[in-house]
């Protein structure tokens, strides 16, 4: 730590690197290799309002990530009662009242686009929230943290515990420590398979060693992936790993809301006593426990950098010191550059929230929003597919009448049994055969299909050689719901022979 | 060995060797792709005894697990074999009419009959059915032979015009090679044949000729007679072609087309699974 009469006489930016945990490692020489091993990061544990936040959201999120499969919802008889499952063997997708079948995939597109401008409008506006709060990474690794925390003791304890001999006490805590982890994990890699396959059969199956080789195998992947990312590479998924912190630079300007170091009252920093006179200095008293807090290890007061993840622990940190020596609080701030800079000069500070950007965000959010929403409501339950035979393209019959064959699929999205009324239109005295349904040929046909399926039929369509056009003659199917009137048109061609 | 020369920036050994004062770096491989390696090697010799490895002259070790990927094809097949029995059984036991009512049979019967028809009939009949010049169409309603699932049944067990006893036959004199006919009666009954179909006018000869001739196989109305394979006339369907010259090709030298039984070639519950996939194809009566 750097003393009091160092920082006094010195430029403070040449002295600040005695206080950043790289600092502990010998100084590199002028050629030094590409690779720098990873220093271990202890960080200390905090009080204050931005760790509450943390601990709430933490709670908040990991309680909706377990509970979500357990929650129930009725879909009748034959359907799925689970409200959040993805049944990729029965190529559906339920989320509480809304059915999503693999056609409709497109919503995904819509989600992820969503997902991303929400992500830039936060980030503009209020900086890393996602990474500081929200993000998987930073809530499983808060939790492993906890538990490490909980066994081993805060950052002192740990960091004598790991550099003392292997004792049976330090065996103890750390075999402790990862079958605390693995436990953690597991229940994070079973949670997840859950929304996959139906929670309480999972569960049992699991547990009797009923349940497939792939679930355990899946199982078994996403319990390691927890494991791993939240227990050893921590904060190295953040800085080498995740690309959103790389170009998230680019959503914010001047104005965001981002963790920072009041540089102009914190200089020339340096230790000091209770009840000194801070006259003629900064307030940074150089205590270190902004960086000791920082679950990613870095040091704020250097300034805005990549491998902050915005989590605001040295906010509360900076607090507690600054409350003990009756000092304003907020030395470092979770505030815009803007604000910064006035409150430097002595000017009002204000809040800026609606820029430009932001407009251009919210804008791109709700039309993003409108459209999904809109394309939610009027979507069509009712869809079909028509595949025209190609071998043979057509039949020539006996009484020179031309035929085709089709292969008909109706698509029933809705969880009722329908029928439907089956014409066609573009050929005089076209006539219709089904298989199974209907043997002589008649111009309108009645369909059945099954709740919530997907039903083919082969049609056989026969039309007079006279009314056909050429080899290729234009024909359209018209499918009408017998129930709601709902009408599907499909245009087609029919083959002849030609002149 | 002399002293290890070690390269001052990085730390690492060097390899001694040095060109226009540059020298190679013994950088060590990393430890996990190392044990990685051993790993490997140890597997390997684990394979060697458990699988057939090493050849010899006249064979080659067997392994202690005795395993060989024929057996396994073996009883892969056999497996296969197995779980077809039950269907193999009820497809012998069953009538064709009982099997087409029943979807799961008919399922089955369609998906099996769709591999045997590629294999066996396809050459002739073209691909599902579509037929080939002077090979007959089987997705079309005209059958020579009957196109109920009896009919169906009989012509692909036992076959046309082949060696079978039981083969479907019929055979259209020769009216114009045996001089039964004269040519220019020949004409005139092949202009009154296209008048049954609606072409042409009705040539009065041609019609004594043909009553004369013809109504013993092909009917008295011109319809065909299913039993003795007489091919309709009257219809837009024409075998060996519809227009004038190639029905007094048919007259003069008649060409009759041959089917091998395929009751020699498939079991029985093969050709009622290709019999029902045929009936199935458009033209099944």
């Amino acid at each position: 730590m750097a003393t009091a009469e160092t920082a006094f006489t010195g430029n403070a930016k040449q002295q600040r690197s005695p206080s950043t945990p790289m600092a502990t490692e010998p100084p590199a020489p002028a050629n030094q290799p590409m690779y720098a091993s990873r220093p271990e990061i202890y960080p200390r544990s905090v009080k204050g309002a931005f760790r509450k936040l943390k601990w709430a959201g933490l709670w908040v999120l990991l309680g909706l990530y377990y509970i979500g499969p357990w929650l129930r919802w009725d879909r009748g008889p034959g359907a799925p009662d689970q409200a959040l499952l993805i049944d990729m063997p029965g190529r559906r997708a339920y989320f509480f009242g809304l059915e999503i079948w693999p056609q409709e995939i497109y919503y995904i597109t819509g989600l992820l686009i969503l997902g991303a401008v929400g992500l830039f409008l936060v980030t503009a506006w209020a900086g890393r929230v996602w990474c500081g709060f929200t993000c998987p990474q930073t809530v499983w690794t808060d939790l492993f943290m906890w538990v490490e925390r909980k066994i081993e003791g805060d950052r002192n304890a740990r960091m004598r515990l790991d550099k003392g001999p292997l004792t049976a006490s330090k065996t103890f805590k750390k075999v402790t420590k990862h079958i605390a982890w693995l436990f953690i994990a597991l229940v994070t890699g079973g949670a997840w398979i859950m929304y996959f396959t139906d929670a309480p059969t999972f569960v049992v199956d699991f547990v009797t060693g009923q349940a497939s080789t792939a679930l355990y195998g899946f199982t078994a992947l996403f319990t390691a992936t927890t494991y791993v990312l939240a227990g050893w590479a921590r904060e190295q998924v953040c800085i080498y790993m995740c690309p959103w912190p790389r170009f998230q630079g680019a959503m914010f300007d001047e104005d965001s809301l981002i963790v920072t170091y009041e540089e102009w009252r914190g200089e020339p920093r340096g230790g000091a006593r209770k009840n000194q006179s801070f006259e003629g200095r900064g307030h940074c008293v150089d205590c270190g426990m902004c960086w000791q807090v920082c679950p990613t290890g870095v040091d704020i007061r250097k300034g805005q950098q990549m491998a902050c993840i915005g989590c605001a622990l040295c906010v509360d940190a900076c607090n507690n010191i600054m409350d003990r020596f009756g000092l304003p609080g907020d030395l470092i701030t979770y505030d815009s550059i803007n604000n910064q800079l006035a409150r430097a000069k002595g000017e009002p500070t204000r809040k800026r929230w609606f820029r430009p950007r932001i407009l251009v965000y919210i804008g791109v959010l709700t039309i993003v929003a409108s459209i999904m929403v809109f394309s939610l409501a009027t979507r069509s339950r009712l869809e079909v597919n028509v595949l025209r035979d190609r071998s043979p393209l057509f039949v020539k019959l006996s009484d020179g009448d031309i035929r085709n064959g089709y292969t008909f699929k109706i698509l029933n999205m809705e969880r009722e049994a329908k029928t439907y009324t089956l014409t066609t239109d573009g050929i005089n005295g076209a006539t219709m055969a089904v298989i199974g349904h209907q043997k002589e040929s008649v111009p309108t046909v009645e369909l059945p299909v099954k709740p919530d399926d997907v039903a083919p039929f082969r049609i056989f369509v026969t039309a007079p050689r006279a009314a056909l056009d050429g080899k290729s003659t234009d024909l359209d199917f018209v499918l009408t719901d017998n129930h709601t009137g709902e009408i599907v048109e499909h245009a087609t061609v029919f083959a002849g022979p030609g002149q | 060995m002399a002293d290890k020369d070690v390269d001052s920036i990085t730390g690492t050994e060097t390899t001694g060797h040095e060109w226009d004062g540059i020298k190679e770096l013994n950088t060590p491989l990393p430890k996990w792709w190392l044990y990685t390696f051993y790993a490997t090697i140890i597997w390997g010799l684990g394979y060697y005894i458990l699988y057939p490895a090493w050849p010899w002259l006249s064979g080659y070790t067997l392994g202690v697990l005795g395993y060989s990927s024929r057996a396994q094809f073996v009883e892969t097949m056999a497996a296969v074999d197995e779980g077809r029995v039950g269907w193999i059984n009820k497809f012998e036991q069953l009538e064709l009419t009982e099997i087409a009512e029943d979807p799961e049979l008919l399922q089955y019967a369609m998906a099996g009959g769709r591999s045997i028809f590629a294999e066996n009939c396809a050459p002739c009949h073209g691909s599902n059915g579509a037929g080939a010049p002077a090979y007959p169409v089987l997705v079309d309603d005209d059958w020579l032979w009957g196109g109920t699932l009896e009919d169906i049944h009989t012509t692909v067990m036992y076959g046309v015009r082949g060696d079978h006893d039981e083969a479907r036959y019929s055979e259209m004199p020769a009216f114009g090679v045996d001089e039964l006919l004269e040519p220019d009666q020949i004409s005139a009954v092949a202009d009154y044949v296209l008048s049954l179909s609606g072409s042409g006018t009705v040539n009065e000869d041609g019609k004594v000729i043909f009553e004369e001739q013809c109504i013993a196989c092909h009917g008295e109305d011109a319809k065909g007679v299913t039993d003795l394979g007489g091919p309709n006339l009257t219809d837009q369907i024409w075998l060996y072609g519809g227009t004038k010259e190639d029905i007094v090709a048919q007259i003069t030298t008649p060409r009759h087309g041959v089917m091998p039984p395929m009751g020699a070639r498939l079991d029985d519950a093969e050709v009622k699974q290709v019999t029902i996939y045929v009936h199935s194809l458009g033209g099944g009566q």
